[in-house]
């Protein structure tokens, strides 16, 4: 019972992670938004036991692409307009 | 126009929900991924064949050793080619980005890194090493090996970082980090096995033919670890600064 209220949590906020990331204007926001989501499938993967491919989540995914992408936003010039 | 893709969109999405309820539940003995022999095979004789506890590592560095060279390979070709990229931009516009400002690193920053830098290394080195026992390899060792580099370079700056793994210097572990994989499966060829049998290196080893599969899965994990870790701030060197090299992000 306790999973399952873990897991319906964790998966609600990966829904709305998904939409902030896709509805927020500022790309630096919606990268480090990415981040979170990256380390909300971490939390998934641990707890499904599948412990190798969260700690990949976990270094790859919430650290270094957030990392990458920060520094390449960092370089654009033009600000989006959508 | 944009009410209108709503439709496709919501149309895949119901068909998608619709699909998942044929997924078996989760962690069911009737699962095809359970009732396949292949994964039964993996679960009796991972131990027997080689002697390692994680059935990850073993599968990934051994089993299918093939297909991880090449994942490290791909990897390797990321990194060259962001660099064949940017090398270019770098040399046309060297000056500073106008919003750039020369900034002190900030004391507490610093420290504070300072003390973190080494333990991550060494977790990193833990991480690697005990990639057979506990979870982990070379891949996730590698990622943080390098995280550490790149926490150098944001902390103090690029020069910092690069002052301490020189670019050139990634490049040539980058690939000696591949030449490390290739070559001990070349050499489980010479020795008489196929490429990348592990077991035929118990012939040049002190150890049985099981223990040479586990410290040949250690060779192989280091040598993805050398691949990534260069590459992955190598990536970060060059994306922060547009090739240019200099200066903080």
């Amino acid at each position: 019972m306790g999973l399952e209220i873990f897991n319906t949590f964790i998966l609600l906020l990966l829904v709305v992670v998904a939409l902030v990331a896709l509805r927020v204007r500022d790309l630096l926001t919606a990268s480090v938004v990415f981040g979170v989501y990256s380390f909300l499938m971490c939390l998934l993967w641990a707890e499904m036991g599948a412990v190798d491919v969260a700690f990949t989540e976990a270094t790859v995914g919430a650290g270094i692409s957030t990392v990458v992408m920060i520094a390449t936003i960092f370089n654009l010039k033009r600000k989006s307009s959508d | 126009m944009k009410n209108l893709s709503l439709i496709p969109v919501l149309i895949v999405g119901a068909l998608l929900v619709y699909a998942a309820q044929d997924f078996p539940e989760w962690g069911s003995p009737n699962s095809p991924a359970s009732q396949s022999p292949v994964s039964s095979h993996f679960i009796a004789n991972t131990g027997v064949d080689t002697e390692v506890p994680n059935m990850v590592t073993a599968v990934l560095a051994d089993y299918r050793g093939f297909d991880t060279m090449f994942e490290t390979v791909v990897v390797f070709i990321a990194g060259m080619a962001v660099l064949a990229i940017l090398k270019k931009s770098g040399k046309k516009n060297p000056r500073k980005r106008e919003f750039e400002v020369d900034a002190e690193p900030d004391l507490i920053v610093t420290n504070t890194v300072r003390l973190l830098v080494p333990v991550i290394q060494i977790f990193s080195f833990y991480v690697l090493a005990h990639g057979h026992v506990s979870p982990g390899g070379g891949f996730q060792g590698g990622v943080v090996m390098g995280a550490s580099f790149i926490l150098i370079a944001l902390s103090w700056d690029l020069d910092t970082a690069l002052a301490r793994f020189p670019l050139d210097r990634c490049t040539v572990v980058a690939g000696l980090g591949i030449i490390l994989y290739a070559g001990i499966g070349l050499l489980s060829m010479f020795l008489g096995g196929e490429f990348l049998d592990y077991a035929e290196l118990a012939n040049i080893l002190p150890v049985s033919r099981e223990m040479a599969r586990y410290h040949a899965m250690l060779g192989v994990e280091i040598g993805v670890g050398l691949t990534v870790t260069a590459i992955m701030f190598s990536l970060y060197a060059n994306l922060s600064t547009e090739g240019r090299l200099k200066g903080g992000l």
